[in-house]
């Protein structure tokens, strides 16, 4: 079980209403999961738990088997660097940082996934460029470019290479493909299967954009799994 | 560490602005090191106003006085030395060499000084530097004169042009000594001391000019020519101070007992570095005041940088957001920040140094002709050391302003993107 919430319910502070509450949520191994959620129906705060970086006030977040709530916060960045991969809707990249610094980013925090990238490729950078060019990313030319002059596709495929860089086995990605084109929605998802498929990661996809739905395992609607109802909801 | 490689390429990507701030910050740590710089070497230059005279003496009187009167010509003696006391002190076995100086009178509110030519041999000023005749030679005839670099400039003189002496120190007495006017024979190099601002006469000029002379004013009846004068003895009576030189350093305090206990007459002798220094005790406020000004100027130029890492920090909430969802913890993002602050104070720093040797190296000619200080160009001093060490110790520490709003800014976002 990758993750594994029961009893989940999450608050501001203390006597506030609680924004997110999950009785039992799920996610085996490799699984490809979209989490269907408009904004506000608490999709953040789910994200926040399970990047661990905030912690449940009742309840339990079981991410890889660890209970994340136990973790103090140091603790909890130091799992979230060996353990997740995270995509963001846009601007994702180091604006300073060359395509492959970015794509090496994760490393620089997270001992494990420098062993684990070492483990792949000869040297960072050539993993790097190797999970570039299976993204699509194949021009070496690209590779060394500031991230500023890339389009927002190319963006997104780089912020997709740094998530799998080191082979994190679980990839969270919050709406990555909002500011993509409808034909290049599909086919960047795709090429994020291929490459979870390839280092056996788990998906998590949340998206407001149902026609996305049909391409995954499983489907969650968050409004219905959060009792806390949609109204509620602060974020 | 990975962290201030961060910082140095989010620095890199904004070159402009950092540069900006390191040229403020550079500017600023010129000032500071260069106002230190100038202070010590004021100090330096001044306690050498007179250098190498192992003693000075004079009649009875406070180390101060007697330095301002022999070496700064301000004020008067209160009393004289006889010829004779002078020639007995000056033929004391750990005695090399003196120097008799004569003073009373004046040319235009510059002081004249009567001596003998041993005193271009031996007076030395700026750690051992000797007077430099620009222009013409020593005084050689009765009536010449040898003039300050200062006083040539203020009244335009040149060698061959007429002098004439007033009797006291201010020139709007009708007591001229006009009949034995002087003749400008040489014009001396700029020293930054006061020996710009004094016209040097033989002894025997002094001597001839008060010949027909009594209690300051001229003897009714009576005139002596200025070549009538020349035919006379005028191996002066009494002198107003002296400068000696010894055998040797160890005997300094020894002489000095001798002169301060000589039996027939009361005279002090001082030691010119000592009295010299507890002058600038009393001047050197005016020091202190201008190192605390560049000071706050360093003081501002933190500022700047704190105000351009403050500004940028909005702006990079995106990238705080981005940096924590890879694995960074808050503290790294303190240290991402830190880090810039601390690269800019250091690049601040070092380039304030090359800009400071740089004008010292320009500046050094300029300064010794213009106020006669020679700055000697060597390694920082342990001071300056401890000034910079300060001015990074201070960058760091108004780093530590934004560099804690990003923790705490890192921390309430977490991974959620505001902008």
């Amino acid at each position: 079980m990758v993750i594994d919430i029961h009893d989940l319910a999450f608050r501001w502070h203390e006597g506030a209403p609680s924004v997110l509450t999950i009785e039992a949520m799920q996610v085996t191994a490799g699984e490809y999961l979209f989490i269907k959620g408009a904004s506000g129906s608490g999709k953040s705060t789910l994200l926040s738990l399970l990047a661990g970086v905030t912690t449940a006030g009742t309840g339990s977040v079981r991410v890889m088997g660890q209970a994340l709530e136990r973790l103090g916060s140091v603790q909890r960045d130091h799992f979230r660097a060996d353990h997740i991969g995270y995509i963001f809707q846009m601007f994702n990249l180091i604006p300073y940082l060359s395509v492959v610094d970015n794509v090496m980013l994760p490393c620089r925090f997270s001992a494990r996934r420098r062993d684990k990238a070492l483990a792949r490729g000869k040297d960072l950078e050539t993993e790097a460029r190797r999970l570039l060019r299976h993204l699509d990313m194949d021009h070496p030319e690209l590779h060394g470019r500031s991230v500023t002059t890339l389009s927002v596709g190319q963006q997104q495929r780089v912020a997709a290479a740094r998530a799998l860089m080191g082979s994190p086995e679980l990839l969270i990605a919050d709406e990555p493909t909002s500011s993509l084109d409808a034909d290049r929605r599909e086919s960047f998802i795709r090429l994020l299967f291929s490459e979870c498929r390839e280092v056996g990661a788990t998906l998590i996809f949340v998206s407001h954009d149902a026609s996305l739905e049909h391409l995954f395992d499983r489907t969650i609607d968050l409004a219905a799994v959060n009792r806390s109802g949609q109204d509620m909801a602060a974020v | 560490m990975a962290t201030f490689s961060l910082a140095w390429k989010s620095l890199l990507n904004r070159r402009f602005t950092a540069m900006l701030t390191v040229v403020s910050i550079a500017l600023s740590v010129t000032l500071l090191v260069g106002v230190e710089r100038l202070r010590t070497e004021a100090r330096t230059s001044f306690a050498n106003t007179l250098s190498g005279t192992d003693l000075i003496v004079g009649a009875r009187s406070g180390p101060v006085q007697l330095l301002l009167y022999t070496v700064f010509r301000i004020g008067d003696a209160t009393n004289n030395i006889s010829w004779k006391s002078y020639q007995e002190i000056a033929a004391h076995p750990k005695v090399a060499w003196s120097v008799p100086i004569s003073l009373g009178d004046s040319h235009r509110g510059f002081r004249v000084l009567g001596t003998t030519t041993a005193y271009f041999d031996r007076y030395r000023y700026a750690r051992d530097r000797q007077l430099v005749i620009a222009q013409g030679q020593r005084f050689a005839d009765l009536y010449d004169a040898v003039i300050g670099a200062e006083v040539a400039e203020k009244l335009g003189y040149k060698i061959g042009d007429p002098i004439v002496v007033a009797h006291g120190a201010s020139d709007v007495s009708f007591a001229r000594h006009d009949d034995k006017p002087f003749r400008v024979v040489g014009i001396l190099t700029r020293t930054g001391t006061p020996v710009d601002r004094t016209v040097h006469v033989s002894l025997e000029a002094i001597e001839a000019i008060h010949v027909d002379w009594q209690s300051g004013a001229p003897i009714p009846g009576v005139s002596i020519s200025a070549e009538q004068t020349r035919a006379m003895d005028l191996t002066p009576k009494v002198i107003t101070a002296a400068l000696f030189g010894l055998k040797s350093k160890v005997a300094t305090f020894q002489v000095q007992r001798f002169i301060n206990e000589y039996p027939q007459e009361a005279l002090s002798a001082i030691l010119p570095g000592v009295a010299l220094s507890q002058l600038w005790d009393l001047i050197g406020i005016a020091e202190n005041a201008l190192l605390i000004v560049s000071a706050f100027v360093v003081v501002v130029g933190l500022f700047g940088m704190l105000t351009t890492l403050l500004t940028s920090l909005n702006e990079r909430r995106r990238e705080m957001a981005i940096l924590r969802s890879v694995g960074a913890r808050p503290g790294h993002v303190f240290a991402l920040i830190m880090g810039e602050a601390g690269f800019l104070t250091l690049f601040g720093v070092l380039l304030g140094l090359a800009l400071l040797y740089l004008l010292l190296l320009a500046g050094q000619p300029i300064i010794e002709s213009r106020f006669g200080i020679f700055i000697t160009i060597d390694g920082l001093s342990p001071y300056e050391w401890i000034l910079l060490v300060a001015v990074v110790g201070a960058g760091f520490l108004v780093g530590g302003i934004p560099s804690y709003r990003a923790y705490k800014l890192s921390l309430a976002d977490g991974l959620s993107v505001r902008v």
